[in-house]
């Protein structure tokens, strides 16, 4: 294992998102806030509660999911998109690096960012409602493991994609409107019966319940079928990131 | 001595079907320079990136300070550093940070003295704190040097080092480069500049549509493959060549003032005795004699003219 690449991946890609931390973390607080503006505000107050939670804090751990994915795949996906864009990827194919060891560096840097910006939004919350966390380990373990995964998702989307439009395509296409009808901003409950069942065939649905559960106790599908759902998607990526390696698919020629 | 890098019957095609090497077989001596020549579409960088692992060959090995490319591939490549042919720099980094990167990127822990070192070498130690896109081009292209140089690599493949840049930076970086020879790096060089070749490289190899024409010494290739050229400046100009001289293969340059004369080193003899005499028995008189040595340019082109035959 060459650490030493590994370390030095996940610094320099660190470095880029420091360079910009303003941008990097305003942009989500802002974002934030005018859900909470149109959702809890203004929304919020005719819903009032939902499974016993305020309608306010109800939709938080939905925000935190909306944000920590979105960020973690452009974060991810950009990091190596851009070497291959600018041509610096010729010093990572020649250095003595496997491409696990790359993935470790880029997908640990993007999880990391990506952690932080979902910090960034619960105490941004945390100023507008009030949160108790019941399972707050199990919070975490949810929120890692989403920001790990999603990472990974990013990185093959980097890999694949052969444009900037192809970068974008699927963060706005597919995972946008997954996490918009997957039960970020209401309960999977709260549909007409038909609808219910469309929506349990969306794998975002489990992951936002898993989370929610472990702010409030209360989920839309049972909290080990949410856990279930994090292992398969983490492990069809990382198969996924297998199959690269061994192909050395749009690597390497 | 041992060679540092050894290429055996490498070839590689390309998933198109484009073979860009054909056994190629190469073996490059510990501290030597050997310039790689070739024109545009030759195989240079696909042998190069075969070597660094770019691009996977679809035949034959290779070793580097013994070490198998594939199967042995990180010893081989942390012997190696590496400098393309594109500049390709990450735009608002800072330069000390990329170069330290690189370092990291090679499996070495930081280490500001060499760092400095390197930066120092390459005059980049005043700029160590500009963002890459501040840098001109010449000093963008010493920051990829820095970075391929920054883990201490024994072999350096230094990928068309000037191309598109003008006279004076060639200059300093061939300067450059010679102070790397002086540390003790090997150095493999491609290029389409024969003048660059002819300022530094020890050994040239000639390679074209894949294949390796030769590999030979600079200064005996010049040698064997020199033709020279006695330029003769008359007293008086001549209306035409003497009949007398009609034998001699002469040129009749500047309205007749001059005459040139094309002859052979690798022939038995050169004629230049005979021919001299025989000036002066038709009493033409000499202002001055100059010979001149053909150019590995010329050299090259008659080459690749003999291949395409």
């Amino acid at each position: 294992m060459n650490l030493h690449a590994i370390w030095a991946i996940y610094v320099y890609e660190m470095k880029r998102f420091f360079r910009t931390i303003f941008e990097s973390l305003l942009s989500p607080v802002i974002s934030t806030t005018l859900y909470f503006v149109v959702f809890g505000a203004a929304i919020g107050s005719r819903i009032e509660q939902v499974e016993g939670v305020s309608y306010g804090a109800f939709i938080v751990p939905g925000l935190i999911m909306l944000s920590v994915m979105t960020q973690a795949i452009s974060n991810a996906s950009f990091g190596i998109y851009f070497p291959k864009f600018i041509g610096t990827i010729y010093e990572l194919l020649s250095a003595p690096v496997n491409f696990i060891e790359i993935v470790i560096g880029y997908v640990g840097a993007a999880a990391t960012k990506s952690l932080l910006i979902g910090g960034v939004i619960l105490v941004t919350a945390r100023l507008f409602v009030e949160i108790n966390i019941h399972h707050p380990v199990m919070m975490l373990g949810f929120l890692v493991m989403i920001c790990i995964s999603f990472a990974l998702f990013g990185f093959i989307i980097g890999i694949w994609s052969e444009n900037f439009q192809q970068l974008q395509l699927i963060p706005l296409l597919v995972i946008t409107p997954l996490v918009f009808l997957g039960g970020a901003f209401y309960s999977v409950s709260m549909l007409p019966p038909a609808w219910q069942t469309v929506t349990l065939f969306n794998p975002v649905v489990y992951l936002i319940s898993g989370f929610r559960w472990s702010f409030f106790g209360v989920a839309d599908v049972s909290p080990g079928l949410s856990l279930l759902a994090v292992a398969v998607f983490f492990a069809l990526c990382l198969g996924a990131v297998w199959a690269i390696f061994r192909t050395g698919y749009r690597i390497k020629s | 001595m041992a060679a540092i890098v050894e290429v055996e019957n490498l070839s590689k095609t390309y998933k198109g079907g484009f073979t860009a090497l054909r056994g190629v077989s190469l073996a490059i001596e510990r501290g030597e320079i050997l310039a790689l020549l070739g024109p545009n579409g030759a195989g240079k960088t696909t042998l190069i990136s075969a070597l660094c692992g770019i691009t996977t060959p679809s035949g034959g090995q290779a070793r580097i300070g013994g070490h198998d490319i594939l199967r042995d591939w990180r010893k081989a490549r942390h012997l190696v550093g590496l400098v393309p042919q594109e500049v390709a720099l990450e735009p608002f980094e800072k330069v000390i940070n990329t170069v330290r990167f690189s370092r990291g990127l090679f499996g070495k822990g930081r280490d500001d003295v060499l760092v400095e070192r390197v930066l120092r070498q390459l005059s980049l130690w005043d700029k160590r704190h500009a963002r890459t896109r501040e840098l001109s081009g010449g000093m963008k292209r010493r920051v990829l040097i820095a970075k391929a140089l920054c883990h201490e690599p024994q072999v350096l493949f230094l990928d068309e080092p000037t191309a598109g840049v003008d006279v004076e930076l060639r200059r300093d970086m061939w300067e450059v480069v010679r102070g790397l020879k002086e540390s003790g790096v090997t150095i493999i060089l491609t290029t389409h500049y024969i003048e660059e070749a002819e300022a530094m490289a020890d050994r040239v190899a000639v390679i074209n549509g894949g294949e390796i024409l030769l590999v030979e010494n600079k200064a005996a290739l010049m040698r064997r493959m020199g033709r020279k050229t006695l330029r003769i400046d008359l007293a008086e100009p001549v209306a035409a060549v003497p009949e007398a001289l009609a034998g001699y293969d002469l040129e009749r340059i500047e309205d007749g003032a001059a005459l040139l004369y094309h002859y052979d080193t690798r022939g038995e003899g050169t004629g230049i005795t005979r021919l001299l005499q025989a000036l002066a028995r038709e009493g033409l008189g000499l202002r001055d004699i100059e010979t001149r040595q053909s150019s590995l340019e010329e050299i090259f082109v008659d080459l690749l003219r003999e291949d395409a035959a």
